[in-house]
């Protein structure tokens, strides 16, 4: 089988957010591994249950872990740890977002109400990343 | 992109995509799914955190269920599983042959991981 040359791609939106998909998908995965191993090393194993640590992986915020037994919630509420919510949170919602509106796209054909409906999904990401960021330094 | 095609939802299921294309739907509707989660999430804390409303406390009621909550470990781990075959395939597109093989390997660690998970939320639902 002899291969043709690459085509090369042009920079468009579609092909940035198709390779922003493959990028945040696996740092949020990667994220999620890293809030399980590191929440173990600050003791979850004792402190709290598995429902908890979960919450912890998927979102690694204080206010997810306050009904549990932690003797020190300074371990659990600092500067590494709000870096780390604000890349889950801009990662997860740059993600979800796009993908909402490739889902959107679908099912839709080009015209006004596509055009409108692509530029809610942009509000409701630009309005929901400003108020994570607000709630995230606020914890 | 849209094309226009207009088939419908019966014509649809009767297409034989077969295992990636079971997949290809089931990655939608979990990403649905979790964003209809986390909306439902953010609203309701919102809700109950700054204005101490009632109506947070009662979304709250609703994703908390036991069938929410096995709804949404599904959509999570399907999602989270199924998106890493993409994205293998993807940087080795020569693994593309393996397309059909690919989505029965995903269920071997996709099943296992659910059916333990929901095993034991659904044993903790029983007991109270």
């Amino acid at each position: 089988m002899r291969s043709k040359a690459m085509p090369k791609p042009s920079w468009n939106l579609e092909y940035l957010m198709w390779i922003f998909t493959r990028i945040s998908g696996l740092s949020l995965i990667l994220l999620a591994v890293l809030g399980i191993s590191l929440g173990l090393i600050m003791g979850a194993r004792t402190q709290m249950d598995m429902g908890t640590l979960m919450r912890w992986a998927l979102f690694p915020n204080s206010n997810h872990v306050l009904d549990s037994e932690i003797p020190d919630i300074y371990l659990w509420a600092n500067g590494f740890w709000q870096i780390m919510q604000i890349l889950v949170v801009v990662f997860a919602a740059t993600h979800g977002f796009n993908g909402l509106r490739v889902v959107v796209e679908d099912y839709t054909s080009p015209g006004f109400w596509q055009a409108a409906l692509r530029f809610i999904i942009l509000l409701l990401w630009g309005f929901s990343g400003l108020v994570a960021i607000y709630v995230i330094l606020g914890s | 992109m849209a094309l226009n095609r207009k088939v419908g939802l019966i014509a649809g299921a009767k297409y034989k995509g077969g295992g990636p294309m079971l997949a290809w739907a089931l990655h939608r509707i979990s990403g649905l799914g979790i964003i209809i989660f986390v909306a439902l999430h953010v609203i309701a804390s919102f809700l109950t955190q700054q204005l101490g409303s009632d109506l947070g406390i009662s979304i709250n009621i609703i994703y908390e269920s036991i069938y929410f909550q096995l709804f949404i470990v599904f959509c999570a781990i399907f999602h989270g599983v199924n998106g890493f075959r993409i994205i293998v395939l993807d940087i080795w597109p020569r693994l593309i042959r393996y397309q059909k093989e690919s989505t029965w390997l995903e269920w071997f660690v996709i099943l296992p991981l659910y059916l333990l998970t929901a095993f034991i939320m659904i044993r903790r639902f029983l007991a109270g």
